[in-house]
């Protein structure tokens, strides 16, 4: 036993890459264990790994942690990233809330059936650029600080820029209007956990392709 | 004003009643503002009262907090129902996400056509018995205790209670196989600021009906056209 976190999810984004992000902000190691089949899961829930029957899960420090949102509150308390008292931690959960409310837009876009696409396409967009990017913007410009919460480095500006990056995958220009965001992202993607995690050869998993989208239809039904 | 906690969304369940059960197990009062025209949303909107342009939104320790996570999150490390370390608060947030999903299969159930509803109110039930209620029958069989985390009451606890009810108004035998559970309910149920919330005239809202599936979509000018998940 390394001792190191042990992920165990699909080679995919989906709901782990979050968790794929903020270990790697705080520079944790981590091994991941990819599910491939059907047969990968089922056996993880026969083993009675997964408390909900469900991934993502983590092997961390003795628990076997399920719910994406759990892990993320435990890594992120674990190594500082949580704010310094309680009404940071109310920020930074608000921002991240709404953040995993734009990740679920753009996550499940490549499953939307074709004629679905088009609209589901110009929610993101609208709901991107009307309903959240502009609270961002408004934040950083009203404390002209360079991070979201506390003057310091926290959860909340890694899940941010984690969304930014995922946002411009569909559509590059989306962050036009927003010149703080813009810089936000450079800032950030600046930081050295974070820019070594943006190089190729990181953990971080490309955008989910169309093609490989049936393959892992079939491990769930 | 100091010590004033009110909570804006509609006169009915949805996002809020979590928040609602959460501060009345901690005992805190609090006041509430009922969404009934769209004039009223438009003016917290222009006000800047909603971050994210949604409620639920609570005023609280001043600040206007919005997404439900966060607000019961907040409440719940305020008023010690958060465990008491940090893998104490992990085995937390695991249940309540448990919980979280679960009843978000019910959260919508009101704005299904009567075709949908019956559909989804077997789905309802076959995650409860099936995927839910297994997972919290195990924990309290292996400790043995009352509570589900820690030997202390906590978030956890309130949640599964709350879940546990609203499924049983879908299908009223529903804990049969779960003895644990059963005993759970009657054991949190009778917790002297739960009981007082369970007996009529509290804050705690009725099962949704067409008048607030009415209000919300009137008022939110959305959710026309739900589908089961």
């Amino acid at each position: 036993m390394s001792g190191k976190p042990k992920l165990y999810y699909f080679n995919a984004r989906g709901r782990m890459e979050s968790i794929r992000w903020l270990l790697a902000a705080a520079g944790v190691e981590f091994e991941e264990c990819f599910l491939e089949t059907k047969d990968d899961l089922t056996k993880l829930r026969k083993d009675g790994y997964l408390l909900f029957q469900q991934v993502p899960m983590v092997e961390i420090d003795g628990m076997k942690m399920v719910q994406s949102r759990a892990i993320g509150n435990y890594i992120a308390m674990k190594y500082n990233l949580y704010g310094k008292d309680l009404k940071e931690r109310a920020l930074i959960d608000m921002y991240v809330e709404a953040v995993i409310d734009l990740n679920e837009l753009l996550m499940t876009h490549p499953f939307q059936p074709a004629d679905k696409k088009e609209q589901h396409f110009a929610t993101i967009v609208d709901k991107a650029t009307n309903r959240y990017f502009p609270v961002y913007e408004k934040v950083l410009k009203d404390h002209g600080q360079d991070f979201l919460v506390g003057n310091q480095f926290s959860r909340a500006d890694v899940q941010l820029l984690e969304t930014l990056l995922m946002a411009e995958e569909c559509k590059p220009d989306i962050l036009a209007k927003f010149p703080l965001l813009q810089s936000f992202k450079a800032r950030i993607s600046n930081i050295p956990t974070v820019k070594k995690f943006l190089q190729p050869g990181s953990q971080r998993k490309p955008p989910l392709q169309e093609k490989d989208v049936p393959k892992l239809m079939k491990i769930f039904h | 004003m100091a010590g004033k906690l009110k909570l804006y969304y509609f006169d009915g369940r949805g996002k809020m009643e979590s928040i609602r059960w959460l501060l009345a197990a901690a005992g805190v009062e609090f006041e509430e503002e009922f969404l009934e025209t769209r004039e009223q949303y438009e003016k917290l909107l222009q006000g800047g009262s909603l971050l994210f342009q949604q409620v639920p939104m609570v005023e609280i320790d001043g600040m206007k907090m919005v997404q439900t996570r966060a607000i019961l999150s907040y409440i719940a490390a305020k008023y010690n129902l958060y465990g008491k370390d940090l893998k104490e608060r992990a085995l937390i947030d695991m249940y309540v996400g448990g919980t979280d999903d679960f009843m978000g299969f019910i959260l919508m159930f009101p704005f299904l056509s009567a075709e949908d509803k019956e559909k989804q109110r077997a789905v309802i039930v076959q995650k409860a018995t099936n995927r839910y209620f297994p997972a919290y029958e195990k924990v309290l069989k292996d400790r043995g205790q009352d509570f589900l985390v820690g030997n202390n009451f906590s978030w956890a606890d309130v949640h599964l209670l709350e879940a546990i009810l609203m499924v049983e108004e879908k299908k009223s035998d529903v804990l049969s196989g779960f003895p644990q559970l059963q005993a759970f309910k009657a054991r949190i149920s009778s917790i002297p600021t739960i009981k007082k919330f369970l007996e009529p005239g509290s804050q705690r809202k009725p099962v949704p009906d067409d008048k607030y599936v009415e209000t919300v979509r009137r008022v939110l000018r959305m959710y026309y056209d739900i589908k089961a998940n």
